[in-house]
């Protein structure tokens, strides 16, 4: 839509055009502009079930006024609980229209985390996907009172219940739709109604995780998704032509803003999985043009391929190796638009058509424009694999409050270890402390009921602490180095993340672990596990015997691999002038693996750290005094519950520090 | 109060407000032995319409035998079978199959090396009204025929949320989702009467929480009447509407869970006396 694009250029920040400024302006917008444009797709029955823009223009309607009969009204807040499907997101427009205000809630979260959500929102109607939601709300309608009907899309196994204040999706909609029957103007006056919505209005609440406290309600206004939502689209050209894939969770952000802010202002169709399980399938039938995900769906997808091609014949074993080969060289570069040579640009036009093409048709990412990847660090080697292919993989920095973006990678200037440059409109500053702040119009309008954590996040003149630290580089790109309270400095003052040079470490694939200490210590020490599988698969191929985790952890080829590593990190450290002073100086390799058994994981993997300072106390302590040698003992549990000791004599290695100056011009020249 | 919290579900017999419920096969004084052994003894019990009716017992005890007759397998020697108010005469399973009796194995009875999809489809087989020849053929009829017989599978795949192994041999798939699909082929006939025979053998606690959900759902769904065999006592006593228990042939309670399982009879068979 060539039109669209020059009406709102990249950067507007004004209120938006035509008054298209809230959801239902623009459903009504894009239902005459659209019209049988596919708008919404959910595979169902095997079959992808379609809606056009008019046709989900009536549903909304329908949907709306039977919710107005049944009571709500402006103000009120509505939860939306369940898996994406069209008519979920089409009740959260429905409820817009009126005035309410939708909280799409996390589906999966236990029942106690919910009730608070749903209490503290305050909600009077929830509309959830089917019978196990029904059941969950139905279980906590004594903590939430202010709950006043449920209606569900599914109406299996629900015959039997009360109706009374329990509705179906479809009754509602017939409600809706006999009342227009019966009154001409209905209609109108509906249309009437949704046209007093102002963009200052809240559009949506969506409850941040929140790794520490209770959820909070983060308020976003329609100026914030609307403009948010264009500028997105604008910055990678998206129009009505795209297709989505909406999968991931509706009460997140990202989902939010893609599948519907977006997906609404730029016309697109958004296309919903028959279930969580068909996702694979449902996106190569779809081949979607706009993808999300976050890096554990390519690092998932990436070892899918690698173990089917360890099962592959050797003729497609060895085609998939060379022209890997070939991508590896110059993928990237033909991506960015960079100078190849001939020859491999010829090589890589077969490679293409022998093994890219089928690689991308079989993962759906065939017709895939610009994706993105976001929420942590992606490892550069599974980045490197998607972009050699081809696939313009990007990488994004954004969060709730920020109605998503906050930095994107624009095309062609693709650096791994950066998130990419402030989104458009974005203002983004460093804090004394650190940490990144931004100002922009997709900023929050405020936490819920709780103004003493809207003023403690943003400040007056409309700057907001991310929690993050980082750094702008030369470039103008961003990088996110840790959370910002992790973040502390060594006793000469050197700025100390840890968890950046811990995710340095782990992006060799032989390091599993990394625990980074010298907060408040003149230098770092660092302890590594190593990666059994990677490792022991080298050991295999390099003759090198070994018993044990132990044996293996202390062999001194192991060693010598691990320094290596370390080593590179120290290079990479070096060339970045904030975190040269953060070299590594000493590391040692534990004895045993980190285990969420002995309490040194939580059960999702994440480092404890305080918990392994203080179990490994006597190893620290030989970080920093000098020794090169240290008998440890600890206790482990076994996987039966029997508990042991393991004891062993752990070798701690110096590292030589890299000359911060020196690397920095090396690189630069 | 809690205003959302439902009445008891009405029994079909209640919601229907005859009052007296249907019977849609009484089995009477049925006895059948194979030479000298005994199997069932004049049992007589029936199973009303829309109900979920257990039958329970020890080792055997006569159930698999007794499903056998009812599904017509097997010719009782003495006594009658009485299926919606008619006397039934001697017959072979089909047809038994095509008056809308339907069943599932103990041991899961599928083709391993044909499709999810293709193995509901083939519980189609008697739905399918064009000869082999049209078949065949599959032009014009035969086609639209075979497009409306995939809409009523794709139903049951929806229902049976099995929509991710659609296209998979069911050979390859994990002992739990087996019996899914057969209970899926099963339901693929519309069968008024379903007798599931241990649809829960083997399962793991979720697996047996899955499926009794779908059994509940099938009855209240489709009001499918469904007879079961099953060990586990705590699905037994949560599902069935009435539980008829045999031992050594012979039917040695009959009626509603609690009654049943108070009843001393029941408890010596399980806990074993001397006989």
């Amino acid at each position: 839509m060539l039109q669209g694009k020059k009406r709102h250029m990249v950067g507007s920040a004004s209120a938006s055009p035509r008054g298209k400024d809230t959801f239902p302006k623009i459903l009504l917008h894009n239902a005459r502009v659209f019209g049988n444009r596919t708008a919404f797709r959910e595979k169902d029955f095997g079959i992808w079930q379609s809606w056009t823009w008019s046709g989900v223009s009536e549903e909304i309607r329908a949907f709306s006024i039977g919710l107005q009969s049944l009571g709500l009204k402006a103000g009120d807040k509505i939860a939306i609980v369940g898996a994406n499907r069209p008519r979920l997101y089409w009740a959260m427009v429905a409820a817009q229209a009126i005035g309410a205000v939708p909280v799409p809630v996390y589906a999966d979260s236990v029942a106690e985390e919910m009730a608070y959500v749903l209490g503290h929102a305050e909600v009077a109607f929830a509309i959830v996907e089917d019978q196990e939601q029904v059941d969950k709300l139905l279980s906590m309608s004594d903590e939430v009172p202010s709950l006043k009907h449920v209606i569900y899309d599914e109406v299996r196994g629900l015959r039997d219940y009360d109706h009374t204040h329990l509705h179906s999706y479809a009754s509602v909609q017939d409600k809706g739709r006999a009342l227009q029957a019966q009154s001409a103007s209905l209609k109108g006056e509906w249309e009437q109604g949704l046209a007093t919505g102002k963009g200052s209005d809240i559009a949506v609440m969506l409850y941040t995780s929140g790794t520490t406290g209770r959820p909070k309600g983060v308020m976003l206004s329609f100026d914030n998704l609307v403009i948010s939502g264009r500028n997105g689209n604008d910055f990678d050209h998206l129009d009505e032509t795209e297709e989505v894939l909406a999968y991931l969770p509706m009460a997140w952000i990202g989902d939010h803003v893609f599948s519907l802010a977006q997906a609404f202002t730029a016309g697109y169709c958004v296309n919903c999985p028959e279930s969580m399980d068909t996702i694979d399938v449902d996106r190569r039938e779809i081949a979607p043009t706009y993808f999300f995900a976050p890096p554990r769906v390519f690092e998932t997808m990436l070892t899918m391929i690698m173990v089917n091609m360890e099962d592959a014949g050797r003729t497609k074993r060895a085609m998939f190796d060379t022209f890997m080969d070939v991508a590896r060289k110059v993928g990237e570069k033909i991506l960015n638009g960079e100078k190849v040579a001939l020859k491999d640009r010829l090589l890589y036009r077969l490679g293409e058509f022998f093994v890219y093409g089928p690689l991308k048709n079989r993962m759906g990412l065939t017709r895939m424009k610009v994706g993105y990847t976001a929420g942590e660090a992606i490892g550069p080697e599974i980045f490197q694999f998607y972009r050699s292919l081809g696939l313009n993989l990007k990488q994004l920095y954004g969060q709730t409050e920020a109605s998503v973006y906050i930095t994107l990678q624009p095309d062609g200037e693709i650096f791994g270890d950066t998130v990419g440059k402030p989104a458009p409109d974005v203002e983004l500053k460093i804090a004394e402390s650190g940490e990144v702040m931004y100002r922009s119009p997709g900023v929050f309008v405020g936490y819920f009921k709780n103004d003493e954590a809207t003023a403690s996040t943003k400040t007056p003149d409309g700057w907001v602490h991310t929690g993050d630290a980082g750094i702008i580089a030369d470039n103008g790109h961003l990088k996110i180095i840790d959370r910002a309270k992790d973040v502390g400095r060594l006793t000469d003052g050197a700025l100390f993340a840890p968890k950046y040079i811990e995710n340095k470490l782990k992006f060799f694939p032989n390091i599993k672990e990394a625990v980074a200490f010298g907060h408040e210590r003149d230098r770092v020490g660092v302890f590594v596990n190593i990666d059994l599988t990677a490792v022991g698969s080298w050991a295999e191929r390099n003759n090198v015997n070994y018993a044990s985790y132990q044996e293996l952890a202390a062999h001194p080829d192991v060693y010598a691999m691990i320094e290596s590593h370390v080593d590179q990190v120290n290079r990479d450290l070096a060339r970045e002038p904030m975190m040269a002073g953060a070299q590594i100086r000493r590391f040692l390799i534990l004895h045993k693996e980190l285990d969420a058994d002995d309490g040194e994981l939580t059960r999702t993997q994440k480092v404890r750290r305080s918990f392994i300072a203080e179990r490994y106390g006597p190893l620290i302590e030989a970080l920093y005094d000098g020794s090169a040698t240290k008998h440890v003992r600890t206790e482990v549990t076994y996987e039966d519950g029997r508990k042991g000791v393991l004891e062993a004599t752990v070798e701690i290695r110096d590292m030589p520090l890299h000359d911060a100056g020196k690397s920095f011009q090396e690189a630069a020249e | 109060m809690n205003a959302f919290v439902a009445d008891k579900a009405l029994t079909p017999a209640e919601a229907d407000g005859s009052g007296e419920p249907e019977t849609l096969l009484r089995v009477d004084n049925v006895s059948l032995a194979f030479g000298g052994v005994k199997a069932i003894t004049d049992i007589s019990f029936d199973i009303r319409k829309g109900e979920i009716r257990a039958i329970i017992g020890p080792n055997g005890a006569g159930k698999t035998s007794m499903l056998n007759v009812i599904n017509g397998f097997y010719h009782p020697q003495e006594g009658t079978i009485t299926w919606r108010g008619t006397v039934r005469r001697k017959m072979k399973p089909y047809e038994a199959a095509s008056q809308g009796i339907a069943r599932t194995f103990q041991n899961v009875a599928l083709f391993k090396g044909m499709t999810t999809l293709d193995n509901i489809m083939s519980g189609r087989s008697l739905k399918m009204h064009r000869n082999f020849f049209w078949q065949v053929l599959w032009r014009g009829p035969a086609e639209r025929e075979e497009i409306e017989h995939r809409k009523k599978v794709e139903e049951i795949i929806d229902f049976l949320e099995i929509q991710a192994i659609r296209k998979t041999p069911v050979g390859r798939l994990p002992y739990g989702l087996q019996k899914r699909v057969e209970l899926g082929r099963a339901l693929a006939m519309e069968p008024e009467l379903l007798l599931l025979d241990e649809p829960m053998a083997g399962m793991n606690l979720e697996e047996k929480e899955d499926m009794s959900r779908f059994i509940i759902d099938v009855n209240q769904e489709f009001g499918t009447t469904i007879a079961l065999i099953e060990h586990d006592m705590g699905v037994v006593m949560d599902l069935s509407d009435r539980v008829v228990v045999l031992d050594y042939g012979k039917k040695i309670a009959d009626g509603p869970p609690e009654e049943v399982q108070a009843s001393q009879a029941v408890i010596d068979a399980y806990l074993g006396v001397s006989h």
